[in-house]
């Protein structure tokens, strides 16, 4: 733990301002993951910034038909929300698996997605981890893998040695559901205002597993947009886990299903919450069989690395995200809408 | 025999005398205990698993405005005694494991303390550790013998004919994962030294045991018993880990030591315990079961191998039930031990019976369905008349009632074939048997003075959170033949007389016959009219003892277990437990001792998995988001059932205890229900769904 100094700006313009100027400052949101990180020693800030108050804690209709959420809107909030759980039930159901209600309180919308991982190793400075300290070296890789990844691993089989390894995955719920539902997240930074896809926000751990997402130093998410779903769309969100409340996703499936259509996401699986384009594009326009589902994500885990490991590795998560998806594709398909 | 207490305050559902306070948050912790100006204590703890501090930096530490105090090896006071190689904090500069304690930073704050322990530059000269149990570990050894006195190995017959000539064996090897206790509140205490005063140090320290705790201080510190208090009113759990005291205590001791007249207070992190306050040894454990036809055993075997730390040697009695519960001519138990670069491992609930109900509770399932013989009438088939391993009559023992009992409240005749399906879960029923020893400790006091018009009882007892506060006084009342208001018993402080740990579910049966004695003793000296001030003592040692039997509480869990056929989740809707354990002291209290055990064993089951990483010699799950205890949504319908049982053996209470039970055999009774309900057989704890995942349509 280490002193840092505390800022409450008048606005988001100031506080974008505020961190963009130091090097070793950041935001805080609800605090649920910082504040434990900053106890860890993992997270060593010199300023935290309080945002908290800046950003807007609304819930609004976009012209389009769809939402616009707050950074500052709470995980329980938005899941509460009348919009969001009759238009967006996987949204509304994957925040509701996460965390506990205390912490749903407190976490914010900005918050959530950029979360860090739970790797055992990352928020344990005793151990190396090359996410943490970058050319450490990565402990996971034949360490305890049950939470980590099995897409989007470096395609050659990763060793503990190369100072780029990570095999992390990310742990946010809401993020596979916003994923699979196409939503765009407004940024702020030093530069200006953009927008972007919220696929592209959350990157692979590449040559730079220390950053998770693609945010420069200093941009502040400011909102989330929702585009409406097409007209008869069915959503869910199933998450699977090691106890039934208050416990991270071994896999998660993030589904929507429209006429000719059928969006995938999936969590637990991989650095980043994973849009499973391949298997989205396998199923268009065919028939959404059981079989076809299976068929589907054979193809989209054919680049899948099960990571051995203590405690007998994390192999399992293929079949398991392939019934995953199969049993939350069925439910979709074959209930009769509301 | 003894004459059992006409029960009037006895048996009575009577709320806690300590609700209140808890509830109010007006009950002190120890690290809550106001006291002027404190100071506050961080641990530097060893990162290498084994290897010698080669040089320890705490300049920076030190450099640190509002840093008080930074002890090391290097500069720490010399203890009285070191026999105890858990408690011979900072005495050199030797690391036997990770998280050992190799300093302490006092500060003005608690946040400052943390950020100049880490501060603090330590540089080891590592050595290769060894820190995996393997069941072929080649140092493996017999310990002298196992705890709670047991015998390290024990034979009668011939195992290995017996299991040639069977018509029906079992040959399996089962094991247990290692569990952290993780009491709620974390081990922690406010400690002051004030040489000017009579009492030099005083320790508010959450324990199980203010006397033990206390007994352990004065030997390692070179301090008369006089010269030290304990207080304890309250503990946030403690499940074995708080019986006796762990390093952390001697190290905040050492530290208040270094700050005279400063209180100094020390609460461990929730990660720091996983290193340094105990937990339980995996195991694994070798069975062999030979029966006839019609399932009558003729050879019980367990081999059982754990492991312990290299500096200090606790030997888990896995074994001990096996000992005891069906009889069997040819039997066969052993214990062997690896010593190893790990912490220190200690008393976790249930320690001995509780890995001990898994293995060979098990293994009775896998016996039945061989036989095709159900598993209730199995156990009852196997009833021993007398104690296989003594050969004492019973004091009283209702195993066959409880399990009698639980199959019908559970419905177990009407239960559904193996591999039931109901829509997304396949369903399964599983039984298994619960034990555990009755216990009294050899020494407590209590004493009993008229004061006010009121009895007041004293007894350096501690409440753990299981009750005491509550119990003690219904049982003073009953043997002082008044009414309960009318008592008031104090605990939780060495200023009272001596009294045992709370520990081995003994804590009702030694604290209340100590006080029998003294109400006894108090109302012949005394008789019905006491004047204001007439006191008495009395001692549990006066108690009448009976050495002619055997006693033990039994019990019978009967769990349902759901898999979700696509991705082997598993859930638990209902547990019931029906319990023998003597008379029931309160039942209100009661009930929350056996359900939380039977919580504790589910979660024992399903959850709670300690991963070793002996790569760096730590467990990897070192956090309550990693390390999984059972949470609310994992408990269903879960009921705690029990006999009226009479005992006139036991204490004149007729109470057999109640704490530790509910933990044993449960894990078993899942596992067996699992089986059913998929045909997997999970023999490594716990039961996770990539375990079933494979046997799922
Ligand atoms: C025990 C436990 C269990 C949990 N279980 C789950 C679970 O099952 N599923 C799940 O999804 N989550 C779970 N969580 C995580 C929880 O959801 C996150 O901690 C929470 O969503 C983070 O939101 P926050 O507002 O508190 O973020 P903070 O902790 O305040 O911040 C997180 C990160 O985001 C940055 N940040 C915050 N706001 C902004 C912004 N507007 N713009 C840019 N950067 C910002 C911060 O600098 C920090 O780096 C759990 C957490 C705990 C402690
Ligand atoms: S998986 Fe990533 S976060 Fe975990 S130890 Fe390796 S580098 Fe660090």
């Amino acid at each position: 733990m280490k002193p840092f100094a505390f800022a409450r700006p008048a606005d988001v313009a100031e506080a974008v301002r505020t961190v963009a100027a130091e090097p070793d400052a950041v935001f805080l949101g609800g605090g649920t993951n910082l504040v434990d990180l900053l106890k860890l020693g993992v997270a060593r800030p010199d300023r935290v910034v309080d945002v908290r108050r800046l950003t807007s804690r609304e819930i609004t209709d976009t012209a389009d038909g769809g939402l616009r959420i707050g950074a500052a809107v709470t995980n329980s909030e938005l899941a509460a929300d009348r919009r969001v759980r009759e238009r967006y039930p996987v949204l509304a159901q994957a925040l509701l698996a996460g965390a506990t209600g205390q912490l749903r309180n407190l976490a914010t919308v900005g918050g959530n997605p950029l979360q860090r991982t739970r790797c055992v190793y990352f928020t344990d400075v005793s151990t190396p981890c090359n996410k943490r300290e970058p050319g450490t070296g990565c402990s996971a890789v034949g360490g305890y893998t049950r939470y980590h990844a099995v897409l989007g691993v470096d395609a050659a089989l990763p060793d503990a040695s190369a100072p780029k390894t990570c095999i992390a995955t990310h742990p946010s719920d809401m993020a596979v559901a916003l994923a699979v539902l196409d939503a765009q997240v407004q940024v702020l930074g030093p530069g200006g205002a953009r927008t972007m896809p919220f696929g592209e926000l959350h990157r692979l751990p590449g040559d730079d597993p220390t950053r998770d997402t693609v945010l420069e130093h200093g941009e502040l998410i400011t909102a989330v947009d929702l585009p409406p779903l097409p007209a008869g769309a069915r959503s869910a969100y199933r998450k699977v886990r090691d106890r039934a409340s208050y416990a991270f996703a071994l896999v998660s499936v993030a589904a929507v299903v429209a006429d000719g259509e059928v969006r995938l996401a999936l969590g637990g699986v991989a650095h980043k919450p994973w849009r499973a384009t391949r298997a989205e594009e396998v199923l268009a326009g065919g028939p959404v069989t059981e079989h076809a589902v299976r068929h589907a994500m054979d193809v989209e885990l054919t680049a899948a690395q099960p990571q051995p490991g203590i405690d007998g590795g994390n192999g399992f998560k293929i079949p398991l995200v392939t019934r995953t998806v199969v049993a939350t594709v069925r439910d979709l398909t074959s209930e009769v809408p509301a | 025999m003894t004459e059992l207490l006409e029960p009037r305050a006895i048996g009575r559902d009577t709320v806690r005398r300590d609700g209140e306070a808890k509830v109010r948050g007006t009950a002190t912790y120890a690290i809550e205990t106001p006291v002027e100006h404190p100071a506050y204590a961080h641990p530097v703890q060893a990162t290498v698993a084994r290897g010698r501090i080669t040089a320890i930096d705490t300049s920076a530490a030190e450099a640190l405005d509002g840093v008080l105090v930074v002890l090391t090896h290097e500069n720490a006071e010399r203890l009285a005694s070191t026999d105890d190689r858990e408690f011979a904090v900072l005495q050199g500069d030797e690391v036997a494991f990770r998280g050992q304690l190799v300093g302490v930073v006092v500060a003005e704050t608690s946040e400052l303390a943390r950020q100049a322990a880490d501060a603090v530059r330590v540089t080891y000269a590592e050595q290769p550790h060894d820190s995996e149990l393997r069941v072929d570990h080649p140092d493996l050894y017999a310990p002298e013998q196992v705890n709670a006195g047991h015998p390290t190995d024990t034979a009668e017959g011939d195992v290995a004919a017996a299991v040639a000539t069977a018509a029906v064996t079992v040959e399996e090897t089962y094991s247990t994962a290692m569990y952290f206790n993780n009491p709620l509140e974390p081990h922690a205490t406010t400690a002051l030294w004030d040489p000017a005063t009579d009492v030099p140090l005083t320790l508010w320290d959450s324990t199980q045991g203010v006397h033990p705790a206390r007994a352990a201080v004065c030997e390692v510190f070179g301090l008369e018993e006089e010269r030290v208090r304990v207080v304890c009113p309250f503990v946030g759990g403690g499940f074995g880990s708080k019986g006796t005291p762990h390093a952390n205590l001697m190290l905040v001791t050492m530290a208040a030591r270094a700050l005279p007249g400063r209180p100094v207070k020390l609460a461990l992190t929730r990660q720091q315990m996983f290193a340094l306050s105990a937990y339980r040894t995996p195991t694994i454990q070798k069975i062999q079961l030979a029966a006839d036809r019609t399932g009558r055993l003729q050879a019980l075997a367990l081999d059982v191998v754990e492991q312990t730390s290299r500096i200090k040697e606790f030997a888990e009695q896995t074994a001990a039930p096996a000992r005891m519960m069906y009889a069997s001519p040819n039997r066969r138990t052993t214990h062997r031990l690896a010593a190893l670069d790990v912490p220190v491992p200690s008393w976790m609930r249930a320690p001995g019976e509780c890995p001990g109900m898994f293995g060979p509770e098990v293994a009775m399932d896998e016996l039945a369905e061989r036989l095709g013989v159900d598993p209730v009438e199995l156990r009852i088939r196997n009833e021993p008349e007398v104690d296989p391993e003594t050969g004492k009559p019973w004091s009283s023992r209702n195993l066959v009632h409880c399990l009698r009992e639980g199959a019908e409240r559970f419905g177990w005749a009407e239960r559904p074939p193996a591999g039931h399906r109901e829509g997304a879960w396949l369903v399964g029923t599983g039984v298994a048997s619960s034990v555990y020893p009755t216990m009294r400790q050899a020494k407590s006091t209590a004493t009993i003075r008229f004061e006010d018009g009121r009895y007041v009882a004293e007894i350096g007892a501690a409440d753990l959170g299981t009750g005491a506060w509550t119990v003690l006084p219904q049982i003073t009342a009953d043997a002082l033949d008044v009414d309960l208001d009318d008592v008031e018993v104090r605990i939780g402080d060495t200023r009272y007389p001596v009294a045992s740990v709370a520990g081995g579910s003994s804590g009702t049966n030694t604290w209340g016959s100590a006080l029998v004695v003294a109400a006894t003793e108090f109302r012949s000296k005394f008789g019905g009219s006491p004047a204001d001030g007439d006191e008495v003592s009395g001692d549990v040692d006066q108690a009448s003892k009976d050495e002619d039997h055997s006693a033990y509480a039994f019990g019978a869990q009967f769990a349902e277990v759901r898999v979700n056929v696509a991705t082997g989740e598993l859930r638990v809707p209902r547990l019931y437990g029906v319990f023998g354990a003597g008379r029931i002291v309160n039942p209100r209290t009661a009930r929350s001792q056996l359900i939380g055990g039977m919580t504790m064993g589910l979660s024992m089951a399903l959850h709670e998995n300690g991963v070793w990483d002996p790569r760096i010699g730590q467990a990897a799950t070192h956090d309550l988001a990693e390390y999984h205890v059972t949470v609310n949504a994992d408990v269903g319908d879960i009921q705690a059932h029990w006999l009226d049982e009479h005992d006139p053996y036991v204490n004149a209470m007729g109470s057999k205890g109640i704490g530790e039970i509910g933990i044993t055999g449960t894990a078993a009774a899942v596992v067996n229900a699992v089986h059913r309900a998929t045909g997997v057989r999970v023999r490594d704890l716990p039961v996770t769904l990539d375990k079933v995942l494979a046997a799922l349509p």
